[in-house]
């Protein structure tokens, strides 16, 4: 489904800035999988989304997404392939546009766009149908401004969007990161039900070693821009914060050392 | 009682003029509030339209050639801009000042010399500020120009309710959003501007029909006016429906109340050199309002006693 062969990104190359943020990471992800990836600041997570998403050419190595060589794809051409949703909820909707053309827009995703309608009424009842099933009573305001929903409501729609079209891989970077604990739960719980009902190939960075833990069919945990633990099946399910954070201590040689890491854990 | 005559008398021209200067407001408008860009183009392209249609029209072609062919050409200027930016990397503010710079060369070139009239008696113009008063009323150049603005309200009422025209909304609001959902927002920001701009030809095109001549100068402070009208048209008449035909409408009118405020000032006896400079002012002190506002008259409400955080 997805696989990542190699690949190396640095930033500000050549100056004293210079940070390695891949480094030589390769992935393979098998259709179906869902993957929570856990590790510390500038471990590389949302770095390796992003190259999976092309919001930069990788230095080196080999992005294969569903048997298509998208290494030298721009960003919006791999959006074909992807569902995204990422950590700032501002992010993932156009403020300034209606809740209804802000999903036609995630409607056409993939699709030429001509000089047809941008929204038509049939799409308008299919998406006050899947408003609906969010519960949070957009379904009535949807030619509100996206501007005027709140983060998680926002985050909700992200949500709705990015799987609107059935994507081949499902990009969750964080996104429940800037929610407070509830709307944080509830998200989490959405993206959960709309994996499974359409048995999506999906990648989520997450903070919280609880969520990783509970969330997924695999996890995989990185260090410098490398994938330093990947478990999946029963070994997975029966994992614990201490057993990861003994993992990480043996892998990394080094302390989990982050605050945000381990007091999420412990809620 | 002399001032108010002499008011009234220049009201029509006033009116024609702020409503041709109200299409060129509408492209800026498609640019500054859809796409999110300052383009400094314009400066450029508005003269590039007039001087294109008055030297087509001396040379024999017919006025609808002359205009579409001034609308082309402006295109072709958003589209110097847009590949400065996007291809080439080149800040948008920065892209379009090199665009307008060049532009005075290729204006030059266009009209042979800097300006150059065109007889409204020899030729069939569409415009003109002859016609404002004391024609049959198809003939009225306030008519006529009214008329333009609302087919091309209309035009872009239509494009912006598809779905390209739609992404082009998207790409003005939210480039990561616009990218994620497979949105191409270079060539959508090129498009931009290069519909912007034709439109801003194309009220060059009117302008110098009006006047009766091109002049290479005609474009100095397109830009301004131009916001002046959008912050004067969204201010007084925006607020009636967030309806984009009315935005665009209400864009027109306040091109309308610029040139009016504009004769009224003339009328009483300001010293017309300084209007460019009162202009700049008074576009500033609109651009400021909504930063002003936030940084010294917002006080934190007071939280009410025991009230519970929220």
């Amino acid at each position: 489904m997805l696989e990542l062969k190699n690949i190396y990104k640095a930033f500000n190359p050549g100056t004293i800035n210079e940070k390695v943020a891949l480094n030589g990471l390769s992935l393979k992800l098998n259709e179906g999988d869902f993957v929570t990836i856990i590790g510390g600041n500038g471990a590389g997570k949302s770095t390796m989304l992003n190259a999976i998403a092309g919001v930069w050419k990788v230095d080196e190595g080999q992005i294969i997404i569903d048997g298509v060589d998208v290494t030298s794809k721009p960003e919006h051409k791999r959006a074909k392939y992807l569902g995204r949703v990422f950590q700032d909820p501002m992010m993932g909707t156009a403020a300034d546009m209606e809740i209804q053309e802000n999903m036609a827009l995630a409607f056409r995703r993939g699709k030429a766009r001509g000089l047809g309608w941008g929204i038509n009424k049939k799409e308008r009842e299919q998406y006050r149908e899947l408003l609906k099933t969010l519960d949070l009573g957009l379904e009535d305001r949807m030619t509100s401004k996206v501007g005027l929903l709140s983060g998680g409501q926002r985050q909700a729609l992200t949500l709705l969007m990015a799987t609107l079209v059935k994507p081949k891989l499902l990009l969750l970077d964080e996104h429940t990161a800037a929610l407070d604990p509830k709307t944080a739960a509830k998200v989490l719980e959405l993206s959960d039900k709309i994996i499974a009902e359409y048995n999506l190939t999906a990648l989520m960075v997450t903070h919280n070693m609880n969520d990783a833990i509970k969330h997924g069919n695999r996890l995989i945990m990185m260090h410098e821009g490398r994938i330093i633990y990947d478990v999946s099946g029963e070994e997975k399910k029966n994992l614990t914060i201490d057993e990861l954070l003994e993992k990480f201590t043996q892998s990394s040689g080094e302390q989990f050392a982050n605050d945000r890491a381990l007091l999420s854990s412990k809620r | 009682m002399n001032i108010l005559t002499s008011i009234l008398n220049s009201l029509p021209g006033a009116v024609a003029q702020g409503l041709i200067w109200g299409v060129m407001a509408i492209g800026l408008y498609i640019t500054y509030k859809i796409l999110n860009v300052s383009d400094l183009t314009v400066d450029g392209s508005i003269c590039t339209g007039g001087a294109v249609c008055v030297m087509m029209m001396i040379n024999g072609y017919s006025l609808p050639v002359a205009m579409l062919c001034a609308f082309l050409a402006g295109m072709l200027c958003g589209l110097a801009t847009g590949i400065f930016h996007t291809a080439m990397g080149i800040p948008a503010i920065l892209a379009g000042i090199l665009t307008q710079l060049a532009l005075y060369s290729v204006n030059l070139k266009i009209l042979g010399k800097a300006n150059q009239a065109i007889n409204a008696d020899k030729y069939g113009l569409l415009v003109s500020l002859r016609n404002v008063k004391n024609v049959p009323f198809y003939k009225n150049t306030i008519l006529i120009a009214i008329i333009f603005v609302v087919a091309l309200v209309a035009l872009l009422y239509w494009f912006f309710g598809t779905a390209k025209g739609c992404s082009l909304r998207a790409t003005g609001s939210n480039l990561s959003m616009s990218r994620a959902q497979g949105i191409n927002t270079k060539s959508n920001t090129v498009l931009g501007l290069m519909i912007s701009n034709g439109m801003v030809a194309l009220s060059g095109a009117l302008l110098a029909q009006y006047q009766g001549y091109a002049d290479v100068s005609m474009g100095r402070g397109a830009i301004v006016t131009g916001l002046a009208a959008i912050i004067i048209g969204t201010a007084i008449f925006g607020k009636i429906s967030k309806n984009f035909a009315v935005q665009l409408i209400a864009v027109a009118l306040g091109g309308v109340v610029y040139w009016i405020v504009y004769q009224v000032i003339i009328c009483l006896g300001l010293d017309a050199d300084l209007l460019k400079l009162l202009s700049a002012l008074v576009v500033a002190v609109f651009l400021a309002v909504p930063y002003i506002k936030s940084e010294y008259f917002s006080k934190p409400k007071k939280r009410k006693e025991g009230a519970v955080n929220a």
